[in-house]
């Protein structure tokens, strides 16, 4: 940050402001400094407001809510262990999925393609970024969704039947489409991040590594992944955040199902696409502050991930900056 | 001499290392040439099933009762925009002012801390603001749309506020030194000289913010879902919206609305991604001008 020049003035010359300068001056900074501060309070206050809402629920069911299994308005019994297995499962396959593809469209973009097309896929995919889920949701249920019960589906059972996970019969709605809709919405972000992580390699690692007569992938292999390798993480770890909060799109394709779904065609549910569902109102107290508690477990998360992934491109800023 | 296995010549190891490495290559093309793809069928679903379904009722007329079919859903449209107006308006003066104070204020712990709660606010999956605001204003008051536009306006603020950061952070330090060396007060050179420059980069992040914001459905569904059929924009009440539209009539049983969803997806897509296209454009030039100057 420049020194600011009106501190440099001898205090005499100071004093002589102009009144108006004066008044100007603090009440910009007080100003500036309201708004600002009201970002890191509203944060406070999210959470706070949160915790407040889910207290009945809290009181009544303990952390036990978490990995118990019951979602009954009627006896209010109510746990978080169907939608946090639907989560996970969902969250984790997408990343399976998303992460190498994002990784090498990435590559692509930086490595490989020449300017021209450079410019245009790349923005093709930050277009993709750009489809709000709830279109992406319909397009789920109306082409993706028939598509994966008359297609993909029995064409994973002919290869994988024997895996438990691809048994049962094809459904329009369940885990399988939840996983691709959520691929698709992870790998513009995650790409996009990381081709910016790969562009900042400096070029003259690289004409190094080319010049000892290595390939390009033996390029990437040796310079660019381990110069990016926390940014790379950090990066999965923000499209990881970003699949399970997503609420609308999975609630649309995902079937809506309590319990434990044992094939992947089978219909179940995730945190978020549980809250989406119950918005036409809840029966009781205890039903409205459950639905917040699932919400209070999406919030940790999303503070987990996304402060484990500042914490870790900073460490890993200040390694490069110690290995100079 | 033991005869050392040159890399210059073509032997079998480097035979192998080429094909390795083509393959390699053709994985990225492929994984590229999948996203497009994925965005090619996406957009041309879109186009196919939203065109025919689009008429003027769909802009002119409110809905007609379950089962029959014409009508329209004007109130969306209307509601849609009153709700991301009010949002960007109470979004843009907050979110200019906190870039402000992070990049011309703001000692360095205290900017980064603040720069790290926007990013943690951005990554806040959207309908966690939805509930938060549902248990601080909804719960025994009832939905209205201005608790939706504050759902808005929170999740367009720290974009806003962010692309604010990155333009102030390009513009040059000799424009400071120089309003200040003048004698002109900082927050003179401020508002006076800094702020005009960056004009140009705050529009096309708030037109970014906007287009998000025009396509969230999460944080509207618990703030302002349960509305009326009538054109109106009174704050007061729950407000129709084009993507709580798409989300309700996809999953109703009926032919004739899942026809109006794809037309409203139609309209949604094509102001999504023609505004975030230009002030993409936008940006880029902005930011050439500053890093020229």
């Amino acid at each position: 940050m420049a020194v600011s020049g009106s501190e440099l003035l001898p205090r005499a010359l100071a004093s002589r402001r102009r009144l108006t300068d004066r008044i100007g001056d603090t009440a910009l900074h007080v100003l500036t400094g309201a708004a600002a501060f009201g970002g890191v309070v509203l944060l406070g206050l999210i959470a706070y407001r949160v915790v407040y809402g889910a207290w009945p629920a809290i009181q009544k069911f303990g952390i036990a809510f978490v990995w118990h299994q019951a979602w009954d308005p009627v006896t209010s019994r109510f746990g978080a262990l169907d939608f946090l297995y639907g989560t996970a499962v969902t969250s984790f396959a997408a990343v399976l999925i998303a992460g190498p593809l994002a990784i090498a469209i990435a590559l692509f973009l930086t490595e490989l393609a020449p300017a021209s097309v450079r410019g245009v896929v790349g923005s093709l995919v930050e277009m993709l970024a750009a489809v709000p889920s709830v279109v992406l949701g319909l397009w789920g249920i109306f082409v993706l969704g028939p598509f994966v019960r008359d297609h993909f589906d029995p064409w994973l059972q002919s290869w994988f039947g024997w895996i438990p996970l691809f048994s049962g019969t094809p459904q329009q709605a369940g885990m399988l489409p939840a996983i691709l809709i959520l691929t698709i919405m992870i790998v513009p972000i995650t790409a996009s991040v990381t081709r910016e992580l790969f562009k900042a390699v400096p070029p003259e690692l690289k004409e190094g590594a080319y010049g000892l007569g290595l390939t390009r992938w033996e390029m990437v292999r040796g310079v660019v992944f381990p110069y990016t390798r926390g940014g790379v993480v950090a990066a999965v770890l923000l499209g990881m955040g970003r699949a399970v909060g997503e609420a609308i799109a999975v609630t649309q394709v995902i079937g809506g199902f309590t319990g434990i779904p044992t094939s992947l065609f089978k219909p179940g549910d995730t945190l978020a696409s549980r809250i989406a569902a119950q918005y036409q109102g809840a029966v009781s107290n205890v039903h409205i502050a459950s639905i917040v508690y699932l919400a209070l477990i999406l919030l940790v998360f999303a503070l987990l991930t996304n402060v484990g992934a500042q914490v870790i491109v900073n460490r890993f800023e200040l390694q490069k900056v110690g290995a100079r | 001499m033991a005869a050392q296995p040159s890399l210059l010549a073509a032997g079998g190891r480097v035979r192998r290392r080429k094909r390795v490495n083509l393959a390699v290559q053709g994985a990225w093309l492929l994984a590229s040439a999948i996203a497009v793809a994925v965005l090619a069928i996406v957009t041309i679903s879109v186009l196919v099933k939203g065109i025919p379904a689009l008429n003027g009722d769909l802009f002119t007329k409110t809905p007609v009762t379950f089962g029959e079919s014409g009508g329209g859903i004007a109130h969306a449209f209307v509601g849609s925009l009153v709700l991301v107006g009010v949002a960007a308006a109470m979004a843009l003066p907050v979110g200019v002012l906190s870039a402000i104070y992070v990049s011309e204020f703001a000692n360095q712990r205290v900017a980064r801390v603040m720069k790290l709660s926007l990013d943690v606010l951005n990554g806040l999956p959207s309908i966690v603001i939805g509930i938060f605001l549902f248990a601080l204003l909804v719960v025994g008051r009832g939905q209205n749309a201005f608790i939706g536009s504050l759902a808005l306006a929170i999740i367009m603020l720290p974009l806003i506020s962010r692309s604010t950061q990155e333009v102030l952070a390009l513009v040059p330090n000799h424009l400071r030194d120089g309003s200040l060396a003048l004698g002109v007060s900082k927050w003179r050179t401020i508002v006076g000289v800094i702020l005009p420059t960056t004009l140009s980069g705050i529009l096309t992040g708030t037109t970014l913010a906007v287009a998000r914001a025009a396509g969230e459905t999460a944080p509207l569904l618990f703030t302002t879902s349960l509305f009326g059929n009538t054109v109106t924009g009174n704050v007061n009440h729950a407000l129709a919206s084009i993507p709580v539209i798409i989300f309700t009539y996809s999953e109703a049983p009926d032919k004739h609305l899942n026809d109006q969803a794809w037309a409203a997806a139609f309209v949604l897509i094509m102001f999504v991604l023609v505004t975030s296209l230009l002030s993409r454009a936008l940006l880029a030039r902005s930011r050439r001008k500053l890093e020229r100057g």
